[in-house]
């Protein structure tokens, strides 16, 4: 028996997230049956991950852009749009699944004792594999309007996406944890999605908050993590394609980390929740 | 050898209601209907006991005995209210046959799944992939869905995929139910096998005769609490004379 061991350990009390790196083989199947189980039986499969977001901007441009001329202050405004979107995108697909992770796995977690932070985190990696096509539409569409980034912007452009899946995780555990035993959480997730939209500068610019705001109103509004990642996108991928003056938001790179910071934080809160809510899972969901 | 499985003064207790909207609990804490969301039932009451290394134990009891529940103890799956759990080497609980299985992944996809899930690594699976596929017998339909498969397949490749985990402890729900009779034989003599390796069994099961053939001990539970302990065939008698 290789396996055994001389000490005595506790059933059911796991390391939280560091056994789910410990198990990422499973964790690679868990995200591989997710991507499989999604799309089984459909024509377009993975391709519906492009075509959903392009339709979404579409509309989205074509509103805002042409009809009601937001974009008429924004140069390049389609990519500016762009560029945010996906960040809402990745944020909106990975803290509402994750919200569900635990409820839809019902079966397992009732009858198998695996370490249950497995699911948000999932959750998150597929939709970081369908953030992946939009991000490549987004480096067509940014390349041919004449894109030419330095090093610190490619930084600043994933240290967004780490912010967004930082952010996503920890409130992804959060949610998920508190899902199980009120369903309510996850409408109430569904309904913050719908105003993640519009409380960070994807469809605007922050300029705009500025004007209209109380400059405390304005650094709550930058300190949000999600704002903070769709301000990063903006330097990465819209900024060096603008050859006009373009005002962006004071240290960028600051607020970055601050936002990390921020995203930490929220990692933090959503494990130590649902560690503490963990114990009662199999028995309520 | 010592003891792989030491369960002490254990307690659990099961809330009746469930409410999974917030709307309902706060009508019901307003209305003053607390008592409601509090009402309790107590599944398991100072529950004590201990099993040795490679010991083939059965935990016997008629429905709503508490013996699942025990058995959900061990594997961690829920956790005690009060008292104390403590196992030795690995794991693998069988709560039920197939529980990780998927029905729109192919067999190959779900053993792999189901294997990790049982805390195999990547290595050990391919090594043993061969001889759990070997042992289902169902070769020709392991690249199929298992939605395709026919009750009896699934619970093969479900089985196959539990004994060849190699735990060092093995819970065992229920589940020597499976497939026809050759194949329960089979089943049967590989349990066997598992306990000649040396490794520790606790089996739930109503198939009395089976028990007192290939367990060592019993533990009789009963109203959630152990109410005879001892060889297999007397806890088998002793729970007889009571039916």
């Amino acid at each position: 028996m290789s396996n055994s061991t001389d000490t005595y350990a506790v059933p059911g009390v796991g390391a939280g997230l560091l056994d789910v790196y410990r198990r990422r083989y499973l964790l690679k199947l868990i995200v591989r049956k997710e991507l499989r189980v999604r799309y089984r039986g459909s024509v377009l499969g993975l391709a519906w991950s492009y075509v959903k977001p392009l339709v979404q901007y579409v509309v989205l441009f074509f509103a805002l852009g042409i009809v009601l001329r937001v974009g008429d202050q924004i140069p390049n405004y389609a990519l500016y749009m762009f560029s945010g979107v996906i960040v809402i995108n990745f944020f909106s697909e990975a803290f509402s699944n994750a919200t569900r992770s635990i409820v839809s796995n019902a079966a397992l977690v009732k009858k198998i004792y695996l370490p249950r932070e497995l699911f948000p985190v999932a959750s998150v990696w597929v939709a970081a594999v369908h953030f992946l096509p939009q991000l490549i539409v987004l480096l067509a569409a940014a390349l041919l309007s004449g894109w030419h980034p330095d090093v610190m912007q490619l930084f600043g452009a994933l240290l967004g996406f780490v912010i967004v899946a930082v952010t996503a995780t920890g409130l992804g555990l959060l949610a998920g944890a508190i899902n199980v035993f009120f369903r309510d959480a996850e409408n109430i997730v569904d309904m913050l999605m719908m105003i993640v939209t519009w409380t960070s500068p994807v469809l605007y610019d922050w300029t705009m908050i500025r004007r209209l705001a109380a400059p405390w109103v304005l650094t709550i509004y930058q300190l949000n993590p999600i704002t903070v990642a769709v301000e990063l996108f903006h330097w990465a991928f819209w900024y060096p394609t603008v050859d006009q003056p373009v005002e962006l938001p004071p240290h960028l790179l600051v607020t970055g980390f601050i936002g990390l910071g921020m995203a930490a934080l929220f990692l933090v809160i959503g494990q130590i929740v649902f560690r503490r809510l963990e114990g009662h899972f199999a028995q309520e969901v | 050898m010592g003891a792989a499985v030491i369960v002490k003064g254990l307690k659990k207790t099961f809330n009746l209601r469930h409410s999974h909207s917030m709307k309902e609990t706060l009508v019901w804490l307003a209305k003053g209907r607390k008592g409601d969301l509090t009402k309790k039932f107590d599944a398991l009451h100072d529950v004590s006991f201990e099993i040795q290394s490679g010991e083939t134990v059965a935990l016997l009891g008629f429905n709503g005995s508490g013996k699942s529940t025990l058995l959900k103890l061990i594997s961690g799956v829920i956790l005690p209210d009060q008292g104390t759990v403590r196992t030795k080497g690995r794991v693998a609980g069988l709560i039920e046959v197939g529980a990780g299985f998927h029905p729109d992944l192919s067999g190959r996809e779900n053993v792999y799944l189901n294997a990790a899930i049982l805390g195999m690594t990547e290595q050990e699976i391919q090594d043993k992939f061969d001889d759990i596929v070997a042992f289902s017998e169902i070769e020709q339909f392991i690249d199929t869905e298992v939605k395709f498969y026919s009750s009896g397949m699934f619970l093969r490749l479900a089985f196959a995929v539990a004994v060849h985990t190699q735990p060092d402890i093995f819970l065992v729900d229920e589940i020597l139910a499976v497939g026809d009779e050759p194949f329960q034989r089979k089943c049967l003599a590989k349990i066997k096998q598992l306990s000649d390796e040396g490794r520790t069994l606790v089996v739930v099961s109503h198939d009395l005769d089976m028990i007192s053939r290939i367990c060592d001990r019993g533990v009789v539970l009963s109203s959630g609490t152990v109410q005879f302990e001892g060889p297999a065939d007397q806890a088998v008698a002793w729970l007889r004379e009571r039916n």
